[in-house]
């Protein structure tokens, strides 16, 4: 039983990691019907980001760990301070990871993907392929190939709950952050005049643009969002585990991929809960049966949702047309 | 007759112009015989030459093979280095067990590696067309980027069971494989595929996959099973590529599951594209291109695969269809609606559906706009 929880509490907290990766997924195919593969190295990019913001800024984590903790940004922008771990400084190096990579998935959009959008879907998706080992071997080049350890953002201990499992207060941080941005996307797309307008396009981009709606600047906003969700899970996956390497993207970027069309695709509670599923699914693999197979699970799901229930299990059934 | 005589022509002296390099340059070494008359530099040179020509030749086995399904039939795979390794290792295990102890006894002395040979790359071609069965059947009934991550998915389930088989080595890898480095096997293979993909692309049956390509919904409408086609295509062509998994398990007697994973798969994808879908040309261009950059960038190794993913971007944006590319491959994935100029002004023509689609479209938006002109109606009625 015991056991059950304790994997229970580490799926939940890896699924809504999952989540936020996916709800970019879903975002993205929603409006221009394409697989963003480079999404899942934009969530590394947020990684790395958290990483430079963090020794930047001189946490005294990495401090300790002797990683440029006086670099030029400690001196320069804070006159020299050094920020506790906290909460705080979690949250700032977040919200920094998160505008940097909204940058970078405009950056993306603006250069790869708009020049491309004329031709057909099978073109985009290449591209996207293309930005996505870009990314990969960019990321090689610029952040090096070794991995790094993320310095402790804030202090890590183990909260004992009922039934012998215990919780560890970054699993309790990564669920709240996740909660509070799903919850913040959810109202930003359902409450504000440009998600009306995210809406619009995704559902057709044609007549989206015949009322009046600025379709690129639509798309390039949601492209700003889903970025900066994926750099949020990105420093909350480094806060769970602090090791992080140019290639970790790769298969977190298909789950989550998966996790978008096991919910229906284009639907956003329906990411949230692909994401817990996928998540829950492969801890227990890893709790019962064999962490080899974990990386399996993941496509074996995706296999049997496409082939018995395309649209996933909150899409709406879409009618080919003729 | 005189085709079929010019058929043997051209094959006796294909067959002798390969057979003469093997004798040669017998496994990518320099005949002893010839070293003789060969200065240092070139008999330095030569070998790593043939060792390039040998890997180009696996490639363009892969590429033309990729070529059949994504560029002929149109259906995006992304999974092709996934049957490459079920070739690669089903046909290793065999050259282990029983190739090994076979050729030994045909060879009396020294080891006769041809007849193993052929019943190596045989097992590796049907047991690489049965995994493509497998997958093929279940996911061919998805289109476009679904097919193309349900393929993925699989190549990617296929890695993870070798990474678990322990009876090929399991993570540490396969090692102990014969090395067969034979010039002439290699290029009969690359020749014989692209021979094989040619004549397809020529017969009804290749018309049947090239309509699929264009409007599946009217090649259906015309009575070709699409189905059952575009399953033959990519058994034969998984096949094809298991026959190349062959190729390289014996040319380095060493393999690694993560060698198949889909960074492999976009290797030869990037060659196709490269090279232009539905052009066999295109494929052995992009996939000799492919192989020789590498060698040319060796100093600027780590930005290589950069350069790669640069080119590819550079390429879709400028020449979606690539070098030699056939544009239709282009058109008919997104079918007719796509077809319309994207950039289109207001005062066009506006067609049935899409008025229907404003309309829905239209409520979405203005909803809020008519409950604020309601809204605003009713506080006028309480003044």
């Amino acid at each position: 039983m015991s056991t059950f929880l304790q994997q229970l509490i580490n799926g939940i907290s890896l699924g809504a990691i999952y989540s936020l990766i996916a709800l970019g997924y879903t975002m993205v195919y929603g409006v221009l019907k394409l697989i963003n593969f480079a999404h899942g190295d934009v969530y590394m990019v947020g990684a790395f980001m958290g990483y430079y913001l963090a020794n930047g800024l001189g946490v005294r984590g990495a401090q300790a760990l002797g990683q440029g903790a006086d670099s030029l940004i400690a001196r320069g922008l804070l006159g020299g301070g050094v920020m506790q771990p906290s909460l705080i400084t979690a949250l700032v190096v977040m919200l920094l990871a998160m505008a940097i990579c909204a940058a970078l998935g405009v950056i993306i959009e603006r250069f790869a993907y708009r020049p491309v959008r004329k031709y057909s879907r099978l073109t985009a998706l290449i591209t996207a392929i293309g930005v996505s080992l870009l990314l990969e071997n960019g990321g090689q080049v610029v952040f090096g190939a070794d991995p790094k350890f993320f310095p402790e953002l804030f202090r890590k201990r183990n909260i004992d709950l009922f039934g012998g499992a215990s919780i560890n207060s970054a699993d309790i941080v990564v669920l709240v952050i996740a909660l509070v941005l799903m919850i913040g996307l959810q109202l930003v797309v359902y409450r504000t005049k440009t998600g009306r307008a995210m809406r619009a396009v995704s559902f057709n981009l044609q007549s989206a643009k015949l009322m009046g709606i600025n379709t690129d600047r639509i798309i390039m906003f949601t492209f700003a969002l889903g970025s900066a969700l994926a750099a949020a899970a990105g420093v909350l996956v480094a806060i769970r585990i602090p090791r992080i390497d140019p290639l970790m993207g790769i298969l977190v970027g298909l789950k989550a991929f998966v996790a978008a069309v096991l919910g229906g695709i284009g639907n956003i509670p329906g990411a949230v809960l692909g994401g817990l599923l996928i998540g829950i699914t492969e801890t227990m693999v890893v709790g019962y049966l064999s962490p080899t197979y974990k990386d399996a699970v993941a496509f074996a799901i995706l296999i049997l949702i496409l082939l018995f229930r395309p649209s996933g299990l909150l899409g709406s059934v879409a009618q080919e047309k003729v | 007759m005189s085709r079929y005589l010019r058929f043997l022509i051209i094959a006796v002296v294909v067959l002798g112009l390969l057979f003469g390099l093997d004798y040669l340059f017998p496994g990518g070494a320099i005949h002893p015989e010839l070293r003789k008359h060969l200065s240092d530099n070139a008999a330095r040179l030569l070998p790593y030459i043939f060792r390039i020509a040998m890997l180009a030749g696996i490639a363009i086995t892969l590429a033309v093979s990729l070529n059949l399904i994504n560029g002929f039939t149109g259906q995006f795979s992304i999974g092709h280095a996934g049957f490459m390794a079920v070739g690669a290792y089903s046909s290793a295990y065999f050259s282990v067990n029983f190739g090994a102890n076979l050729a030994a006894r045909l060879g009396g002395g020294k080891p006769a590696w041809g007849l193993a040979l052929v019943l190596a790359t045989l097992i590796g071609a049907v047991c690489a067309g049965l995994a493509g069965l497998v997958v093929g059947v279940p996911s061919l009934r998805l289109k476009g980027d679904y097919l193309a991550i349900v393929t993925l998915g699989f190549g990617q389930i296929i890695v993870v069971f070798l990474n678990n088989i322990e009876a090929v080595g399991g993570a540490r890898g396969y090692s102990g494989i014969p090395i067969v480095k034979s010039f002439f096997w290699i290029f009969l293979i690359a020749i014989l595929t692209i021979v094989i993909v040619r004549n397809i692309v020529k017969s009804a049956f290749g018309r049947a996959l090239i309509s699929i390509r264009e409007d599946e919904l009217a090649a259906e409408a015309m009575g070709v099973n699409t189905t059952r086609y575009k399953v033959m295509a990519f058994v034969i062509s998984s096949a094809m590529a298991g026959a190349g998994g062959v190729l390289l398990a014996h040319f380095d007697g060493y393999l690694n599951p993560k060698s198949f994973e889909f960074i492999k798969s976009f290797e030869i994808l990037i060659m196709i594209i490269l090279g232009g879908l539905g052009s066999i040309v295109g494929s052995v261009l992009g996939a000799v291109l492919l192989t020789v950059l590498p060698e040319a960038l060796r100093g600027f190794a780590e930005y290589r695969m950069v350069i790669y993913s640069l080119l590819l971007i550079i390429l879709m944006i400028t020449r979606p269809q690539g070098l030699l590319g056939t544009t239709a491959a282009f058109k008919g994935w997104r079918g007719r609606k796509q077809k319309r100029p994207r950039s289109r002004t207001e005062t066009e023509e506006i067609t049935a559906e899409d008025s229907s689609a404003i309309d829905s479209v239209a409520k979405a938006t203005l909803g809020e706009r008519q409950r604020d002109s309601s809204l605003g109606q009713g506080e006028k009625s309480e003044h």
